[in-house]
């Protein structure tokens, strides 16, 4: 596979195809004052200028966006949502709450989302330690000029009890087709459970996971070190990865051609249908994604999927066409850019059923069209 | 199944927590979690609330009024919205929420990263003496989990009074 996921010795690195991204994402709140909930809004607007003033300076922060949430658009901040920039309760707030976000987009700041400041390092792939040292350097950047709530005895003191101490939550996103096929997801996301640590859709708390992406984070702050936390749950998410490829493997060799239709299937319907909602879109491409991973589709790169993927989202979609559109305009352009994107990609492989297989009896009687 | 609190109505929302190899499961029927203040099933923060580790027991019948002296935020603020008001709402509130944070969380004590200036006034020769009486106590009431985690902070302590900051 010709791709930058191929490592040197030639081999396909299975971590790189899996992990979308990771983050690590601290709260902390200024001490003396109250937290943003409670806050009047003088006091909010105070700590939001404070803040503002502070982080612009910063050099990771050179050319970033720095804006008071009432500057956005609903569609802007939905943007900002489908990239993972803010979350979707910060898209809620207007005046006296803002965002700083670093040009690379790697580095975000919300400022009185729940807690006074909540920033975040995002990175591509499996790299939970290198986006804890992103992170870990502008909190330490930032706690020269701002005084932190903070007790020896419970750390960093946030609005919700669920994250005072380190008021750290580390995930990585994970696409996880095979387990889901398998129908081994349940297993795996009880397992991962009971080690204290938790299983969500694509957008964190209360959401559902959607094109088989599954954000694996750690549940509780109090009582471990970030660092120790960090590598307990990298060492989670590598079993995790290893059970996909497992999973990917067992599910190639059993009912081969129950991922060639899978893939097939995708990519037919993507390329063909008029009318296309954004949640059926993000369980084709992940199909198509896989097929992809699994070598059966040609002249295909990551780059493009990840961008469809990112097309198919509402405000994104949107942008694209410089234009408002209601939910059912919406899933006729998502379908005509998505048939667009796939025009000059080449149909995936299909398999020979020459001999049949004893499962999925009914693909016998279909023409071989390879 | 019956609502774990009227015991009349049919329950429809469980809601159960993990930490550690502590599992703690709560049934309850629509009026009841209504009554509990429970919006979001997937906020964990009030199921200690439910179960009754916060706002019950001879603490809280004390504390019923109580109200913070910073920000003026009282427990049925809490109750309510499951969040808190400030900083010193944790020491206004700290024997309500004791159970509740160890019910939450791994650990009782924050072992991670602590701001520079608290870095250099925390590794003082007083606290680490401090934290050695207590890990001793710790170690002979064989409550070794706290134990380990008193050790690992005088630890970090003692690297942070002789380098720069613990980190």
């Amino acid at each position: 596979m010709e791709n930058s996921e191929t490592r040197a010795d030639g081999e396909v690195d299975v971590s790189r195809l899996v992990v979308m991204s990771s983050r690590v994402r601290l709260a902390r709140n200024l001490s003396g004052t109250a937290f943003p909930g409670w806050a009047k809004k003088a006091d909010r607007q105070k700590s939001l200028e404070s803040i503002k003033a502070v982080a612009r300076e910063l050099p990771e922060m050179k050319g970033a966006l720095v804006r008071s949430m009432d500057e956005f658009t609903a569609i802007e901040k939905q943007l900002l949502v489908e990239r993972h920039l803010i979350s979707r309760e910060h898209a809620a707030k207007t005046v006296g709450s803002g965002v700083v976000i670093s040009e690379s987009e790697t580095i975000s700041l919300m400022i009185n989302e729940e807690d006074h400041l909540r920033m975040q390092a995002l990175m591509p792939g499996l790299c939970l330690r290198e986006v804890w040292a992103v992170i870990d350097r502008v909190d330490s950047e930032l706690e020269e000029h701002l005084n932190y709530a903070y007790s020896p005895k419970l750390g960093y003191l946030t609005a919700c009890p669920t994250n005072v101490g380190t008021g750290m939550r580390a995930s990585a996103m994970l696409h996880l087709p095979a387990l889901v096929l398998a129908d081994q997801i349940n297993q795996i996301v009880q397992a991962v459970n009971k080690l204290g640590l938790a299983v969500r859709g694509l957008y964190g708390e209360g959401t559902e996971a959607s094109g088989n992406l599954f954000q694996v984070s750690n549940q509780t702050t109090l009582g471990e070190r970030e660092t120790d936390l960090i590598e307990r749950l990298g060492k989670v998410i590598l079993q995790i990865i290893e059970h996909e490829k497992n999973a990917r493997q067992a599910l190639m060799e059993k009912r081969p051609q129950m991922i060639y239709d899978q893939v097939g299937r995708a990519y037919g319907i993507l390329g063909n249908a008029c009318v296309q909602s954004s949640k059926e879109a993000m369980n084709l491409l992940s199909m198509l994604r896989l097929g992809l991973d699994l070598d059966l589709i040609q002249g295909l790169d990551r780059k493009r999927i990840d961008d469809m993927f990112l097309l198919t989202q509402p405000a994104h979609l949107q942008k694209h066409v410089q234009q408002k559109l209601t939910a059912e305009q919406r899933d006729v352009t998502r379908a005509s850019l998505l048939r667009d994107m796939l025009k000059d990609i080449g149909r995936p492989k299909t398999m020979s059923f020459s001999s049949p297989e004893s499962t999925d009896q009914g693909q016998q009687d279909r023409p071989n069209v390879s | 199944m019956l609502c774990d609190f009227c015991k009349e109505n049919e329950a429809t929302i469980h809601l159960s927590q993990v930490v550690g190899d502590k599992v703690s499961k709560v049934d309850l029927c629509e009026a009841c979690a209504k009554a509990k203040g429970i919006t979001d099933p997937g906020n964990i923060t009030l199921l200690g609330d439910v179960l009754g580790e916060f706002g019950a027991g001879p603490v809280a019948a004390d504390s019923e009024g109580l109200r913070c002296p910073a920000c003026g935020f009282t427990q049925a603020n809490f109750k309510k919205q499951g969040r808190l008001g400030c900083g010193t709402c944790y020491e206004t509130f700290e024997p309500g929420l004791r159970p509740l944070l160890k019910a939450m969380h791994k650990g009782e004590r924050h072992v991670g990263k602590s701001p520079r200036r608290v870095a250099v006034t925390k590794g003082s020769p007083e606290r680490i003496k401090q934290l050695e009486k207590e890990l001793a106590r710790a170690i002979k009431d064989e409550r070794f989990e706290q134990a380990a985690q008193l050790r690992d902070e005088i630890r970090s302590l003692e690297a942070g009074a002789k380098s720069s900051p613990a980190v």
